[in-house]
């Protein structure tokens, strides 16, 4: 069926219902919490989609600091302010940007508290809030022990430029130990490209220095192709220790510096830490987050499974098939948004098809991707069978080199529809 | 039947107003598009906005169909029938 026939059905069905709907049509209050790739994506399709809609968007931070390519800066490729990214366009659009964080979210009445106290009134909330690192998951690692000498880097910011200035620090001949956390995490094949770019700068900047990726999992996303170019670009340089080889950290020290497995204990020079994580505390405190730590959603309109009249995207959701990424959580913004504005409208939403695109960079010049198509099937976002998949493994380099233009156009773009 | 008349009018027009006053939504997927195809950069992805849709049908069908080389969009246009390429195009070349 067409869009516009399918819509047309929606729409005389929802008027059989309501007669007078039209007269609502775009009205209603929605607010969105989280100014990341999620949140500033979802609130300005929703200007885009209804203009008559009132936009909030409540993010404390001034500004927005990517992770995508945030691995490059850590290995000295790339300025942290290039990843810096304001909310002054969001407010030309008509979206109210307000600079605090929630602190309370009710749905019996809808509303926001802030930290000023102040309430805002929705009629739906779209939650993008992020991740948390989970501080109780890793005996000795918490966020002192981020902040001194162990840095997570798995949110941008300080932490990336502290990665960075210790990696910069690091002896000829040292060792640099990073830990990966299990399933599910934001970003799946983020680690294992800042083990690459790790590499890369220790094969051209630091002789004789070594990495060892501890891993708690067996198998990881673009498994092969990093692989493969690990034997190419980095041999000797790079070990994975996968899980059923010991991989998995199970305790810091902060104060001796070691990272210890069942089977080892390592004192590097450098350790990186990614902690398992969970939905950012907001997630719980408004009751969409389940026991996992993560967010329930219906795939078709995103709406919380818990909490009727909140919608949760991005790498807080319970997302299926679909992976932890930005261009995943930009993708479910535009769904969620056409859902909410339908919803708002008395419209029966559409299911939606939904991509996700990661580019990786293994070396500079040298990317490689992974793709999806997903649709909501037996309550789940689902992959589409035939679809989706890995860069070929026998591509060559023109190809890698392209991957690796297409990867900074495609950080171009996201972040002008977010924030540009 | 003059009742079925007097009752059928104003759902039809409650229809009308509603079709009038709703954007009509893109066809599945298209929204998805620009995560990637924005303003080009130089070597980078090309735009898509008003591009012809027979132009831009053409592309996903051979993506679809492995005749067109492609890094990434083979992988992608196989997730998509045919019809919802077509469809797809079409929404592209409207759009600003």
């Amino acid at each position: 069926m067409t869009t516009s026939r399918r819509h047309l059905l929606a729409l005389a069905t929802a008027s059989l219902a309501r007669p007078g709907l039209a007269c609502a049509q775009g009205a209603g209050r929605v607010v969105v919490i989280g100014g990341g790739f999620g949140g500033a994506s979802a609130a300005r399709a929703l200007r885009r989609l209804a203009p008559a809609l009132d936009v909030a968007l409540v993010e404390p931070n001034a500004a927005f600091i990517a992770c995508p390519f945030s691995n490059a800066v850590i290995a000295g490729l790339r300025d942290i302010a290039a990843q810096s990214f304001g909310y002054a366009r969001l407010a030309a659009d008509g979206i109210r940007v307000i600079a605090q964080a929630a602190t309370g979210i009710d749905t019996n009445p809808r509303r926001v508290t802030l930290a000023d106290g102040s309430t805002l009134a929705f009629d739906r909330l779209v939650l993008a809030p992020g991740i948390d690192l989970r501080w109780d998951a890793l005996p000795g690692y918490d966020a002192a022990a981020a902040a001194a000498t162990m840095p997570h880097a798995w949110k941008a910011g300080p932490q990336t430029l502290l990665l960075r200035d210790r990696l910069a620090a690091l002896p000829e001949g040292g060792l640099v130990v990073m830990s990966v956390p299990p399933n599910p995490y934001r970003c799946p094949p983020g680690p294992y490209e800042r083990a690459s770019l790790i590499a890369h700068y220790l094969k051209t900047r630091k002789k004789r220095a070594k990495l060892i990726v501890l891993d708690a999992k067996d198998a990881f996303s673009k498994q092969r192709l990093f692989q493969n170019a690990w034997k190419a670009l980095y041999p000797g340089l790079l070990e994975w220790v996968p899980l059923s080889a010991g991989g998995k950290v199970t305790a810091v020290d902060v104060a001796s510096g070691q990272v210890r497995t069942d089977f080892e204990t390592y004192t590097p020079d450098l350790a990186n830490i990614i902690p398992p994580q969970r939905a950012a505390a907001i997630a719980e405190l408004a009751g969409v987050a389940d026991r996992t730590g993560w967010c329930p959603i219906d795939p078709d309109t995103f709406e919380s499974r818990l909490r009727p009249g909140i919608h949760v995207i991005g790498d807080a959701a319970i997302a299926g098939a679909m992976p932890k990424s930005a261009f995943a959580a930009n993708a479910q913004a535009k769904a969620c948004a056409q859902a909410v504005a339908d919803l708002l409208a008395d419209i029966t939403p559409a299911p939606p098809r939904l991509l996700n695109t990661c580019y990786s960079l293994v070396a500079p010049g040298y990317g490689i991707s992974v793709a999806g198509v997903y649709r909501p099937a037996n309550g789940v976002l689902t992959d589409i069978e035939g679809a989706g998949g890995t860069s070929a493994l026998d591509a060559p380099a023109e190809t890698r080199a392209a991957e690796a233009r297409y990867a900074e156009s495609w950080f171009h773009t996201i972040t002008t529809e977010a924030f540009g | 039947m003059p009742g079925t008349g007097r009752f059928l009018l104003p759902i039809a027009a409650g229809v009308l107003a509603a079709a009038f006053l709703a954007a009509a939504g893109p066809p599945p997927g298209a929204a998805g598009c620009s995560g990637c195809h924005g303003a080009a950069l130089p070597g980078g992805i090309p735009a898509i906005a008003g591009r012809p849709a027979a132009e831009l049908s053409a592309a996903l069908l051979g993506f679809r169909d492995g005749s067109r080389p492609a890094t990434l969009m083979d992988r992608l246009a196989k997730g998509f029938s045919p019809g919802e390429l077509q469809d797809i195009a079409d929404w592209w070349e409207e759009q600003r």
